[in-house]
């Protein structure tokens, strides 16, 4: 039998992706929109619905960021809110390590596990800097290498937690009147960064445990997946990176004496479908350009440069200067660990194509993986799946929320046909759907 | 006099320790929140203006013969929400040890998904258990954890009010999805934290959703004036307690008590002991009466089982208040609206740099 497509809805925010200006689209905070995007996720039959988390507002030197979304709602909440109109759908919540403490975590994922019957995720982000310390208690945390000390430690208590009952810890006894054997619960850990105790109020929750996603790309975030998270949520949904990617993250899994498929690879893809693939292309472009404004170009460039470029024309050359290395003018968004390479090809490119700043924003930062019509898009996304660049996706519309209604009503039947991915929910775990073990 | 306030609490399957004994109990429904949603929908279809939940940091007691699981109560209301339209849904949330930044944004975002209807019990974790789950703090005294948990209402306001209402302006000629003068750094300092803000939810529906909390120490009272909503529990000394929060300045007050509201129970399983008020409607009635002349705003009913009790209050009770005339009809709105409390005012507005 073809491999199995996994899929997930992103729900769009505070990215360039997001075209909020279009007149379709629909509010970023309001209840229903988040309600009718996992309800057109849910029709489709896909995996799971998935939200990003950011704990503190993105700044361009030292002030708001403005053009794009800005602000959202909290994950876990909103997720709960969503377990009561959705039945089967993964909830997936982005939840950082390094400002949350490890019992809190596992109290509230199981919650959702358990409202939620089993349909809880928790994708694990490892943000450690002193900007978004800035809104926490201990104000800027932890050194950099120690990220994914803390996250490792924390991903292995919340499992603890999780495992603190066993299975049949749980008695309900009414006549007898035992509602749990004694001492279920009960947990006690002394690591690096932790040393707790107590007794957890939780027991097993339907998935023995909520899906665990891990979305770094460093070597040490590669690493911390391949030992312990069920999916990686990556950033390479091109073809051959994603083949690259698969292969290095995959080739770890031994190590960790785990399965090949214990460790689904879905990449944040877009995706653009018209009738035919010439008026997909155009379509494609379109969108392009509405995400790409002047001044978004000069920023997403500064964040590459790592300097100031307001005084530069978006319609006008590249800037001479030389990029700075580890510089702060764009706050909260993962910068560059090497520009001068990536300068260097957008400059080249540049001369090669005549391009202006921004156009070569647009030409150079596009990350549409998926343009045509449905049945290119299907026959393009199987072949991914098929030839290993990828396990399945995380589809990241640009509109709110009516963003995934032409991907769901035209190309997930073409899936179907294909024998590639469900006609329907066979069960109602998140685990289930993924293939992964209870 | 105006119409009182009606509210119920959820816990486990009710206040009573055997209440999860019962025959008409399915304990597990306990855990998928069933139990619970059916209690709030019951009471919401009565006209019940809202519902608490109880939770702690800590674990409930590990008794054989009690319920000694629990739900997240914020995560608990958020799955009730889309499922009800009118009633208030007011978990219990802890904030000693809890990142005070979490806690904003996730009332919020409670308030955001239930169309301003959300509020907060904020309750302490003074105990050595609480402080142990999360082994980074040693456990304070009440009088300190109290003095903390007042900084963190007054950021929580501050970092609701760090957006402006209407800071989101989508305004495409300029590019900009929010004018960022409407949006406010809080830069928040007390003794044992500090918060930059902005908030990363906008301004919730409500402005700010409703701050409640139990004042059960002397130590809680002190913190009453900073509040919307206090829980006054127990029956006696009524007067004097309410004086007592009217003089510290707090705002709504709910005389907090344990109902179990037929004798003989149906299961068997249920004593009176420790309830505040064992027997019928028609004499509880009688006694809400009398509190509402010793100057109450209303009720909160701790029912001793959700399966058996909240049913009784919302098919007798709440039309025999209403026939008394102490219960209006069911009002529409947000939940600060029905509690006749003002959205409150954006402490930033006008100070646009
Ligand atoms: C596709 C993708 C999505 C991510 N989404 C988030 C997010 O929503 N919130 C967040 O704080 N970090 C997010 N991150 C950041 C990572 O979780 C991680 O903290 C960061 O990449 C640093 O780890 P690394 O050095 O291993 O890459 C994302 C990363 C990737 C690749």
């Amino acid at each position: 039998m073809s491999k199995q497509i996994h899929l997930a809805a992103h729900f769009p925010g505070v990215n360039n992706t997001t075209v909020w200006s279009d007149p379709e689209s629909r509010s970023q905070i309001d209840f229903a929109s988040f309600r009718n995007l996992a309800e057109t996720a849910e029709r489709g039959t896909f995996d799971f619905f998935f939200l990003a988390e950011g704990l503190r507002l993105r700044e361009v030197k030292g002030r708001i960021h403005d053009l794009d979304v800005v602000g959202r709602p909290e994950s876990l909440t909103v997720l709960s809110a969503l377990a009561a109109v959705t039945t089967h759908l993964g909830l997936a919540a982005t939840v950082n390590s390094t400002f949350n403490e490890p019992y809190e975590l596992a109290k509230r994922l199981a919650t959702l596990d358990h409202v939620s019957g089993g349909r809880a995720a928790w994708n694990v982000v490892t943000s450690w800097d002193a900007f978004t310390g800035e809104n926490f208690r201990r104000g800027g945390y932890l050194d950099k290498a120690d990220r994914y000390v803390r996250a490792e430690e924390s991903l292995r208590i919340v499992r603890s937690l999780w495992d603190a009952w066993r299975d049949d810890d749980l008695v309900l006894d009414q006549a007898a009147g035992v509602f749990a054997r004694e001492g279920a619960g009960a947990f006690a850990d002394d690591g690096d960064h932790f040393t707790i105790r107590g007794r957890f109020g939780l027991p097993r929750s339907p998935q023995g445990h909520p899906v665990v996603i891990q979305a770094g790309d460093s070597d040490q975030g590669r690493d911390f997946a391949a030992a312990g998270a069920d999916v990686i949520f990556s950033r390479h949904g091109a073809f051959e990176a994603g083949q690259t990617f698969y292969k290095d993250v995959k080739s770890r899994l031994p190590r960790h004496g785990r399965a090949e498929d214990s460790l689904k690879i879905m990449p944040a893809v877009t995706v653009v479908v018209a009738d035919t693939d010439a008026e997909a292309l155009d379509k494609a472009h379109h969108i392009r350009e509405q995400q790409v404004s002047g001044p978004t170009a000069i920023v997403l460039a500064e964040l590459l440069w790592g300097r100031d470029l307001s005084s530069y024309d978006p319609d006008g050359p590249l800037p001479a200067d030389d990029p700075v290395v580890g510089s702060s003018v764009t706050q909260g968004r993962v910068g560059y660990n090497d520009p001068a390479p990536i300068v260097a090809e957008w400059r080249a490119q540049a001369a090669a194509n005549g391009w202006s700043l921004r156009q070569t924003v647009i030409n150079q930062q596009n990350r549409q993986t998926f343009v045509g019509s449905p049945t290119t898009v299907a026959e393009a996304m199987n072949h991914h799946v098929q030839e290993n660049a990828a396990d399945g996706f995380v589809l990241v519309p640009h509109l709110t929320p009516g963003g995934l209604d032409d991907f769901v009503d035209r190309v997930v039947p073409l899936l179907r046909e294909r024998g590639v991915f469900r006609t329907e929910y066979e069960s109602t775990t998140l685990r289930d759907h993924l293939g992964l073990r209870r | 006099m105006s119409f009182l306030i009606t509210s119920i609490e959820i816990d486990g399957a009710g206040g009573h320790p055997a209440a999860w004994r019962g025959s008409e109990v399915d304990p597990s429904a306990i855990l998928t929140g069933e139990l619970a949603l059916r209690a709030v929908q019951r009471a919401e279809a009565a006209g019940v203006d809202l519902a608490t939940f109880a939770d702690a940091l800590e674990a409930p007691a590990d008794v054989p013969e009690r319920v000694s699981a629990r739900l997240d109560a914020l995560g608990l209301a958020a799955r009730i929400a889309p499922a009800t339209e009118r009633i208030g849904l007011v978990p219990t949330i802890t904030v000693t040890h809890t990142e005070p930044f979490h806690v904003q944004a996730s009332v919020a975002t409670l308030d955001w998904v239930s169309a301003g209807r959300a509020g907060w019990l904020v309750d302490v974790s003074s105990s050595a258990e609480a402080a142990a789950v999360i082994g980074r703090r040693s456990p304070a005294v009440d009088a300190e954890t109290w003095r903390e948990a007042r900084y963190v209402v007054d950021v929580s306001r501050r970092l609701w009010d760090s957006w402006e209402d209407d800071a989101i302006i989508r305004d495409a000629p300029s590019g900009r999805f929010v004018d960022r003068e409407r949006i406010h750094y809080v830069d928040f300092e007390s003794p044992s934290f500090a918060v930059k803000g902005p908030s990363i939810v906008p301004r919730p529906p409500q402005g700010h959703p409703v701050t409640a909390l139990r004042v059960s120490s002397e130590d809680a009272l002190q913190a009453a004036g900073d509040v919307d909503l206090v829980l006054l529990p127990g029956a006696s000394d009524v007067e004097a307690r309410v004086a007592a929060v009217r003089a510290a300045g707090g705002g709504r007050v709910l005389l907090s008590v344990s109902v179990l509201l037929e004798e003989d129970g149906a299961s068997g399983v249920r004593r009176a002991e420790g309830m505040d008020h064992v027997g019928g409607v028609a004499r509880l009635a009688e006694l809400i009466e009398e509190w509402a002349a010793l100057g109450i705003d209303g009720v909160h009913l701790r029912p001793a089982s959700l399966e058996l009790d909240v049913p009784v209050i919302a098919d007798a009770l709440l039309p025999l208040l209403r026939e008394r005339k102490l219960v209006g009809a069911a009002r529409p709105g947000s939940l600060r609206s029905r509690l006749g409390l003002s959205r409150p005012a954006n402490r930033y507005e006008g100070s646009r740099r």
